[in-house]
Formats: C-alpha cells, sequence, structure tokens
C-alpha cells in the first residue's frame, strides 16, 4: 500500500484538479508547501501520466510565492492562483471556478496548516459544487469514469475499503504516501498564474483573535473521598483493576477458552 | 429485615439527657452497636466515641475507619450501601443538546465520556430545564448510558445503524433538527465517523463550525480551538455546532441520569447512495505502529518459547510488543518496548503473557481499556491491574490457544 495502485484508463476523461495551500513548518514556522496538500498532488500525479490541474486560492505575496513553488517543484508546470486578500474566504472564489471548468476527481488536504484550519473546506466545496466527499483518504486504489474506490484511513491504522461516485471531492489524510521531494530547477521553471483576483466577500471573523498554542493543562486526578483514610489511599495507590477475574488453578484449555472468549466479545478476534 | 434507618427523637432525646432516670438502659441498648452516631438537635452529627470500635487484644479501644476489621455496626452499613449519586429526571425538557459520540468499538470513549460532560454543563447554564441527547449511530456494547451523562438517547434504526454511512447518518441528524431544534450539536474531533458527521451538518445547516476546540468559557461562551494545524490558538464565540477535542471538559461523575429512550419516530428521508461501504481492510499488525495498535500481545520474561509466541500473534491478529526484559535479553526488537522507557501504548486490548508488570511498564499501558494477564506469580502487580488473569505457565497456554484457533479456523473452513 505504499503507492497509489490506480492508474487513469488514458481515453477516459476523468480530470483530476488538486487543490493545495500554504504550509507552515511546525518547529520553525517557515513558510512552506503543506504537507496533506502535497501528498494529495502526489497522489494525482500517481493517477495519470497527464499532469493534474493545480489550484491555489489565498493571498499570493513574496513571502508565499516561494512555499508554492514547492509544489510545482514536484513536477507540475503550471499553478493556477485564485488571488484572494487575506480575510476573504476562498470557498466562494473556488467554487465559482470550478463551477466554471469542473474536475471529476478533486483532491485535497484534510486540514489546512495556517488560519482557522477546521477542515471545513473540502464539505464546504463538495455542498456548494454538489460533489461527493470523503473525508481521510489514504489509497486511491481504481478511478473509472463514473465511480472510484478508496482506502480510508481509520484511527489506529485500520482501512476501510470505499466506493465513491464522481465526481467526487477527496480529502486526503497524514496516511497517505509521502510526498516525493521538491526540485528547486523545476520550481523556479514552473509558472504561478493568476487566473481570479479577489471577490469582495468579507468574513464575520472580527471576533476571533490568534494567539501561540498555549500549552492544554494535564488533567488533574479527581479524588473524591468523603474520610481522610480514602484520600490518603488514593493518593498512595499503585495502578489497580476495578477487581478483574482471577483464573487459578484452571487447566490450560479452559484459561485458553476463557481468553479467546474475551478476545471475541471485544471485537479484536476477526476468526 | 427493612434496611432503612429509622430515628427514634424520643431515645436520641433521652440519651443526650443524662439525668434521665431511663438513661442508663438506653445507653446499654446502644452499646449493643446501634445507635453510636445520630443526628444532633441542630443538625450535626454527633457521635459516640466509647461505642465505636472493639476491644483489642492487649485489652485497649480500638477504632479502625476503614471498615475493614469491624463488629455488627458496619456490616449494617454495608448492607445499606446505595448509588450516591442523584438521579436527575427531566420532564418535558424545553430545550435539547446533541451528542454524537464516536463509539470505537461499540463503547465510550474518554472522550465520548467528555463530550457527555461538556454537554451536561451547557446544560446546567441553560435557563430552561434542558435535556442532552445521545445520538446513537453505530452498533453499542455499553448498556450504562445514564452513567455517561444522556437525558435522552435515540437510537437509529437496525437498518440506518451501521459503522459508516454519512449520507444516511446526515439524514437522520437532519431529521433530529428538525424535530428537536437542538441548541447545541456536539462532535468528537479527530474522529473517522463523528468528526466527518459534524462538518457534513454544519455544511448542511450553514453553521460556520468551532473546530478543534478544547476549551470552552461557560459564561461568556468564548471558544479556545487548536488552530493552524496546532500552531495556534483560536479564541472565538462558540457556535452551534461544535467538534471538541479529548479533554475538554471534565465527565459526568456526580449525577445520573436516567437516559429514556426517544420513541417517537423520527423520519429520515432516504438517499441516493452515492458513498458505498465496502468493509474493512485487513492490515498486516506487524506494520501498524505500537502507540496505535489496537490489540497488542505482549511478551516477557516468562516466555519460554518465542516461536509460539509470534505464530500465537499471527494467528491472533495481534501487534506484537514486550517488556523491557524481553527486549534487553534480545527476543524482540528495541521498537518493540512498551512501557514509559518504550512506547506508551493506547490499545484496545491487552495480552501480556509472563509479564510482571513493573511500574513502567504499567504506566506504558495505563491508556489500555482491557488487559489480560497471563502469570505463573498470582501476587504480581500486572495480575493486580488485569480485568481477567489466568494463573498458569505461558507455555502450555499459548499452545492450547493455538490449538483452539486452529480448531475454530477448521470448522469455518469446513462450514464454507
Amino acid at each position: 500500500m505504499s503507492r497509489n495502485l490506480a492508474k487513469l484508463p488514458s481515453n477516459d476523461e476523468v480530470s483530476v484538479t488538486v487543490l493545495v495551500s500554504v504550509g507552515q513548518h511546525p518547529v520553525t514556522g517557515r513558510l512552506r508547501r503543506a504537507d496533506q496538500d502535497a501528498r494529495a498532488l502526489e497522489m494525482a500525479m500517481g493517477l495519470s501520466d497527464a499532469e493534474p490541474r493545480v489550484i491555489y486560492a489565498g493571498p499570493l505575496n513574496d513571502s508565499i510565492e516561494p512555499a508554492l513553488r514547492g509544489y510545482l517543484g514536484m513536477g507540475v508546470s503550471e499553478l493556477k492562483v485564485l488571488r484572494q486578500s487575506e480575510q476573504n474566504d476562498i470557498v466562494p472564489a473556488l467554487s465559482a471556478f470550478l463551477n466554471a471548468t469542473p474536475s471529476s476527481v478533486i483532491l485535497c488536504g484534510s486540514r489546512a496548516e495556517l488560519g482557522e484550519s477546521s477542515g471545513l473546506v473540502p464539505y464546504q466545496l463538495a455542498d456548494a459544487l454538489g460533489y461527493t466527499l470523503v473525508a481521510n483518504v489514504a489509497v486511491i486504489e481504481k478511478v473509472a469514469a463514473s465511480q472510484a474506490v478508496v482506502l480510508q484511513a481509520l484511527p489506529r491504522g485500520q482501512r476501510r475499503r470505499i466506493e465513491v461516485a464522481l465526481p467526487a471531492i477527496l480529502a486526503v489524510d497524514s496516511a497517505s504516501p509521502v510526498a516525493r521531494q521538491s526540485a528547486y530547477a523545476k520550481a523556479t521553471r514552473g509558472f504561478i498564474n493568476c487566473v481570479v483576483s479577489d471577490t469582495e466577500e468579507k468574513d464575520a471573523t472580527n471576533e476571533w483573535h490568534y494567539a501561540p498554542a498555549r500549552k492544554r493543562p494535564k488533567r488533574l486526578k479527581i479524588i473524591k473521598a468523603t474520610s481522610a483514610r480514602d484520600r490518603f489511599k488514593a493518593a498512595a495507590a499503585k495502578a489497580e483493576g476495578a477487581g478483574g477475574q482471577v483464573l487459578t488453578s484452571v487447566t490450560a484449555e479452559e484459561g485458553a477458552a476463557a481468553i479467546l472468549k474475551v478476545l471475541k466479545e471485544e471485537g479484536v478476534l476477526k476468526t | 429485615m427493612n434496611d432503612i434507618k429509622r430515628r427514634d427523637p424520643r431515645a436520641e432525646w433521652i440519651l443526650r439527657n443524662r439525668l434521665h432516670p431511663e438513661h442508663s438502659t438506653y445507653a446499654l441498648t446502644q452499646a449493643t452497636g446501634r445507635l453510636s452516631e445520630w443526628i444532633g438537635p441542630t443538625g450535626v452529627k454527633r457521635k459516640n466515641p466509647h461505642l465505636v470500635g472493639f476491644i483489642g487484644p492487649a485489652g485497649v479501644r480500638r477504632i479502625d475507619r476503614s471498615g475493614a476489621q469491624s463488629n455488627q455496626q458496619n456490616t449494617v452499613k454495608a448492607k445499606v450501601d446505595i448509588d450516591a449519586r442523584r438521579l436527575i429526571q427531566i420532564d418535558g425538557p424545553s430545550a435539547y443538546i446533541v451528542v454524537v459520540p464516536e463509539l470505537p468499538g461499540g463503547r465510550f470513549s474518554a472522550q465520548d465520556k467528555d463530550l457527555f460532560g461538556l454537554a451536561q454543563q451547557l446544560a446546567a447554564k441553560q435557563s430552561e430545564a434542558t435535556a442532552v441527547l445521545g445520538v446513537i449511530l453505530s452498533p453499542l456494547k455499553d448498556t450504562e448510558l445514564g452513567d455517561v451523562g444522556m437525558d435522552r438517547v435515540y437510537f437509529a434504526d437496525e437498518s440506518q445503524c451501521s459503522e459508516y454511512d454519512p449520507e444516511t447518518h446526515l439524514q437522520q441528524l437532519t431529521a433530529i433538527e428538525r424535530e428537536f431544534n437542538p441548541l447545541y450539536w456536539l462532535f468528537p474531533e479527530h474522529t473517522s465517523m463523528s468528526a466527518d458527521l459534524g462538518r457534513r451538518l454544519s455544511v448542511k445547516l450553514k453553521v460556520r463550525a468551532t473546530s478543534h476546540l478544547w476549551q470552552l468559557d461557560l459564561d461568556t461562551l468564548m471558544a479556545t480551538c487548536r488552530a493552524s494545524g496546532g500552531a495556534s490558538d483560536l479564541y472565538r464565540p462558540v457556535s452551534r455546532v461544535i467538534m471538541a477535542l479529548a479533554e475538554c471538559a471534565e465527565p459526568v461523575s456526580d449525577t445520573r441520569h436516567e437516559a429514556r429512550v426517544i420513541d417517537s419516530s423520527i423520519n429520515a428521508a432516504d438517499v441516493i447512495k452515492r458513498i458505498r461501504n465496502l468493509g474493512a481492510v485487513s492490515v498486516d499488525p506487524a506494520k501498524v505502529a505500537l502507540s496505535e495498535a489496537e490489540f497488542i500481545l505482549s511478551g516477557g520474561k516468562g516466555i519460554t518459547n518465542w516461536d509460539a509466541f509470534h505464530q500465537l500473534a499471527r494467528s491472533l491478529g495481534a501487534t506484537e510488543g514486550a517488556s523491557r526484559v524481553a527486549v534487553d535479553d534480545g527476543h524482540m526488537p528495541r521498537d518493540r518496548q512498551v512501557g514509559a522507557t518504550g512506547t506508551w501504548v493506547t490499545a484496545r486490548v491487552y495480552l501480556a503473557i509472563g509479564i510482571s508488570g513493573a511500574i513502567q511498564h504499567l504506566q506504558g499501558i495505563q491508556a489500555c481499556d482491557k488487559v489480560i494477564a497471563i502469570n505463573t506469580d498470582p501476587g504480581c502487580d500486572m495480575i493486580k491491574r488485569a480485568d481477567l488473569a489466568v494463573i498458569l505457565d505461558s507455555s502450555e497456554l499459548i499452545q492450547s490457544m493455538l490449538d483452539q484457533l486452529q480448531q475454530s479456523q477448521v470448522e469455518v473452513q469446513h462450514v464454507a
């Protein structure tokens, strides 16, 4: 499951669009290509030999451009920019553009690395365009003209296979294959093409303000004891289960059967 | 006999009044162990220390407050040990707060319980009677719904109850929205089903969801959310749809709730399904990271036959772990070490074979739900921690588990 298993049939009209954003390095804070978006682009490049369409919506300035070139360095020649001011909601602009030039598969990251990063953009887009949405995609297994089969990443490293009708938006999870490195020469050669600029639409986010992340307070162990002795016991106690079942003097068969029964009840034993 | 303690005001009055002619007789009846403490006239609890405890071997009166070593008084007390938590019943609530728990493995996760705690805190702040409604959309194994903090509970129909079916589930949620018009919708963040549903619902309701919430000021209703992919905090007024992270509030612990099932039928419209769930895909358990594995088979010093151990892990479909001793002895690689000095695991089921449970190891498995231990020493700490413990030699038990697994596989093949 390291790479995409799917290849698009060459004569098919399945076009692929990747929506990218600007990311931020978690430690240094430098702007870079966003990790999940880069994975989405990697996935799209594995789908077909034809080049995927890459779209960025948002502000564009001297500090953002090198970060966007990170995507060009992965091997695409052009990046379309829907230029917006910083406060603007990007969804109306994106949906208007994608409505005019539709695409049957739209790939994007699940969550941005800058701003609110609520992970709502794919959902809002899917709603505006009337596309199907699948979140947390790890691998695209098959793409046909009207449907695709994808693997969805679940917690605990599990996967779920999903068949989705096209056109669809697939939000890519961090469990998907790592993106290729960005080549500097390709990055400088690529074009950043401004297609649309600002559509005035202000957000109702005046009351919002950002601050560097505070460390979350550690949850305190709340001791509800009525007597001093209980409080002391709670403070001094070692980790203890609340009276588990202990099977002594059983045969190996009985013990094994008891354990397998519990495993089946918990649903971890598939057979 | 009736267990309810009844007050005898006259007897209490006589006991207080030492000059009463019958005082000595009443004091004597008390010495048999009935009334060593009583509520005084001002409502203060009074105790007679001469009447509690027992005479120790040295002839000195001893008082053991733990209740472990007592005479008849405490046995009566233990019988009357009823649930001290308040039962909260809300008849005809005027508003609702809805929680959609994730229910991984059919059980309430710690995050689900935190969300119910947050919902109850929000409900308590409302001026009118507000009920917390739990919406159960996937199969549920837990039975104590009231303890979690549900006043009302809605179960999806069996046909619509599944692990992943966002379109049908969304229809049900919108039907609930029409029916109850809840004040808030709460979803656990970073989950595969609920967080996805919450986002779908917020878009459908045209509400800008409060995502990644980790703190909520109940007075000002200002939410603190993790933004910028975790690098910053966003302070904003809370919206109707909330996706909250784990430990956003304390779970419900002082109160019990009735968890009344809503029987009024909720008519969810049918949808044309464009997403089809083809089921879980088997993942090689050996490739799953130890910290996020769901089922871990862990071995320690008590294992003599490591080949059988590996075989058992394969046939159980478990991820392998080990104690520090097993790693130091070279039986397992270092990245498989469980414990404070290795990996902190979060498995739902942890099967420990031949591990006695050093404190570092027990710290590492703190987050595990079900611990099963196999050990020869019945007094070791792992046995105390375990939900199920088997006192046996590991090699015999592994062998018979392998046999039984093989047998059941053969049976399945015969049926097929």
